[in-house]
């Protein structure tokens, strides 16, 4: 009696396993956390549409490029780009999948969002530590009509490593030699000064308790929490709002055509339009798949993605690709990954 | 004599004999069994040991003893030290101590000596709901609510009282006269409620019932006699409890503290909210630090090549900091022991 029904219960398992592999196929990612919400996103409707789940673990983008050279994943993603070298040494490809800014935000009493000016040399010395108050005559001078406090700069940055400290770190090193070889860009860098928040819940926290603080933080967190964020100059020489069209452009002015596997850091981008702190996430894959079907899956779900996922992807303050961006990786696709 | 293989022995001895092997085989290998479970822990701790030994020994090798001793934590320079982390785990974990176990020892000897038994039930159950909520809510509680709240009257206090830098411009009495004091309650951030202090209170927090549940247990194991006995010779309910209750359950109370302490070092998720993560050396109580277990759980999912080496063997500092605090006491219930003995 009991090994019947234990035999039973052990057949409805096995048949119900082999009857879901059999529906539709499970793709792994691992990797970026900022670009989880645009995933999980993404990969509900996808499923919806064709059955094919996507399971994705935020886990960091060092890890998911640890997991993606094991083999042990489908695809990784990763906020900084993987070097040329790296990618040959292993077989792998990477392409862009979607766009987000980075902005300051102030903590200062009266000050309205987008009100505050600063250009990257003054963002780079108030983080390194040189401009010690908010009325010090460097940020006046940018900003001629407003009143600035006598209140002293408390700096906030990430705790954890982060692929938005990354790419605020690295626009920082273009437009301050002093930082550039002093402090030097990356995931987690020696902050010559400030207080660490861990995540972007975190930093725009504690921009929000201490009175005269400066962060930065993804755009949607900032929008979000309704904190005062400044516009910032950017690499032409205009001051620009971060938002969606200066995000865009960021992106469509960036010298992708130049770029070998996309290796290209957005940030500081040329157009007279562009905001300056754009950050994009990297999918990196096996250039000759390890699993053919997992991988063609992969490649139908961020086509897809790229084609059609640009209205979910602005519902969370993220901007699609530009279309001649979207065009050049399919054209990569095709050159590059053998199914 | 010869039992084993003699035709004359009656069915019954046989069965008696079969019996008796059978029960020695079965409790050798019971004795197997819990051997290997107990083997297994053994196993796992130097597993762990030696493996974030292996993975920090690229760190240990470039820096040396020098990774001790540095301040220094600089990604982009590869330059790393275990000073601040090492100094923040220590600090904040003493302070844990310092609040929880006093208030631990209260609300103990208040559910076993003096609660009215419907009270008892309720407070009890609330301990141990406190015990069961997970680090990162306590995090949160401590990032949006605890820490603000300590900016806004804790820390004014404290700094008009103790620092040379108070905001309401009068240094006080204390600081004129007492030199070095300031230089624990100095703060870069005034307004800013994150800090060693504050870790600590949050940590006290956190381990409360873990203290205050194993004192009461022992608490309760103090035979009605012998404190009757006390009673009626006259004696208050304190000295009752410090004469009879403590020193009977003694090394009991010590080991429900280090629990405690050993929660405080290890853990994580509610230090790196409020603990303000850097990495700057400094006395001050009030100033933001870090933590070996917050710089791990900061850094560790974007950390490559030396970086992930330097966490690595900050876990194994973790380790040898833990074995050195229950060594201590060990050797301080080992000292208590041969008091008693004498």
């Amino acid at each position: 009696m009991l090994t019947s029904s234990k035999l039973r219960i052990a057949t409805i398992v096995a048949a119900s396993l082999f009857g879901m592999a059999a529906q539709a196929t499970d793709i792994t990612g691992a990797g970026s956390s900022f670009v989880y919400p645009v995933l999980s996103k993404w990969s509900a409707t996808y499923a919806e549409k064709t059955g094919n789940k996507l399971n994705y673990q935020s886990v960091g983008s060092g890890a998911g490029v640890a997991q993606i050279k094991e083999g042990t994943i489908d695809f990784g993603a990763s906020d900084a780009p993987m070097k040329a070298e790296d990618l040959q040494q292993f077989g792998l490809g990477q392409f862009p999948v979607v766009v987000g800014g980075i902005v300051p935000v102030v903590n200062i009493s009266g000050l309205e969002a987008g009100k505050l000016k600063l250009d990257g040399e003054t963002l780079a010395d108030i983080y390194l530590g040189k401009i010690k108050t908010w009325n010090d005559t460097k940020i006046t001078a940018l900003n001629p009509g407003l009143t600035l406090p006598n209140t002293k700069i408390t700096v906030v940055h990430r705790s954890d490593g982060s692929g938005t400290s990354f790419n605020f770190t690295n626009y920082l090193s273009k437009v301050s030699n002093e930082w550039a070889t002093q402090v030097k860009f990356g995931t987690a860098v020696e902050w010559p000064t400030g207080v660490g928040g861990k995540g972007n819940e975190g930093v725009s926290q504690y921009v929000r308790q201490i009175p005269g603080s400066i962060g930065y933080v993804e755009y949607a967190y900032a929008v979000k929490n309704k904190i005062t964020y400044a516009q910032l100059k950017n690499a032409s020489g205009a001051y620009v709002q971060p938002n969606a069209k200066t995000f865009a452009a960021a992106a469509a002015t960036a010298d992708w055509k130049n770029s070998k596997d996309f290796n290209l850091i957005m940030t500081n981008a040329p157009g007279a339009e562009a905001w300056p702190i754009t950050a994009t996430t990297w999918v990196i894959m096996y250039k000759k798949a390890k699993n053919a079907s997992h991988a063609k899956v992969a490649f139908d779900f961020f086509k897809w993605s790229l084609e059609n996922g640009q209205d979910q992807a602005a519902s969370l303050d993220y901007v699609a690709l530009p279309d001649t961006l979207v065009k050049q990786i399919e054209g990569y696709w095709s050159a590059e990954f053998k199914n | 004599m010869h039992a084993s293989v003699n035709p004359t022995v009656s069915p019954a001895r046989q069965a008696e004999a079969a019996r008796n092997a059978r029960d020695a085989r079965n409790d050798r290998v019971f004795g197997w069994v819990l051997k290997s479970c107990a083997l297994l822990v053994l196993v796992a701790l130097l597993g762990a040991a030696a493996s974030t030994l292996w993975g920090g020994s690229d760190a240990f090798g470039t820096f040396g003893w020098g990774f001790l001793t540095s301040d220094a934590w600089d990604p982009g320079n590869d330059r790393y030290g275990a000073l601040v982390p090492v100094m923040g785990t220590v600090i904040t974990a003493l302070i844990a101590l310092i609040i929880a176990v006093p208030i631990s020892f209260g609300i103990a000897l208040f559910l076993t000596e003096i609660a009215p038994s419907w009270l008892r039930g309720p407070v009890s159950s609330a301990i141990e709901l406190l015990a069961g909520i997970p680090s990162i809510i306590y995090g949160m509680w401590g990032l949006f609510i605890f820490a603000p709240f300590v900016a806004a009257h804790v820390k004014p206090w404290l700094m008009n009282n103790f620092s040379d830098t108070p905001p309401d411009g009068q240094i006080s009495w204390l600081v004129q006269h007492v030199p070095w004091i300031a230089k624990f309650f100095s703060s870069e951030y005034p307004f800013f409620g994150a800090g060693v202090l504050t870790a600590g209170m949050v940590l006290a927090i956190m381990i409360i019932p873990f203290i205050s549940s194993v004192m009461r247990e022992v608490f309760q194991t103090v035979p009605t006699r012998l404190k009757e006995s006390a009673y009626a010779l006259g004696s208050s309910t304190w000295e009752v409890v410090w004469d009879i209750v403590l020193p009977y359950t003694r090394s009991a109370v010590i080991g429900g503290v280090f629990l405690g302490l050993g929660r405080a070092l290890g853990e994580t998720m509610a230090v790196a909210f409020v603990l303000g993560n850097t990495f700057k050396f400094t006395p001050s109580i009030l100033e933001t630090g870090s933590s070996i277990a917050s710089t791990i759980a900061n850094q560790f999912g974007e950390a490559e090549g030396l970086q992930k080496s330097a966490l690595m063997a900050l876990a194994f500092l973790l380790f040898v900091v833990t074995f050195i605090v229950l060594l201590i006491a060990r050797l301080m219930l080992r000292q208590l022991g041969n008091k008693e003995g004498r």
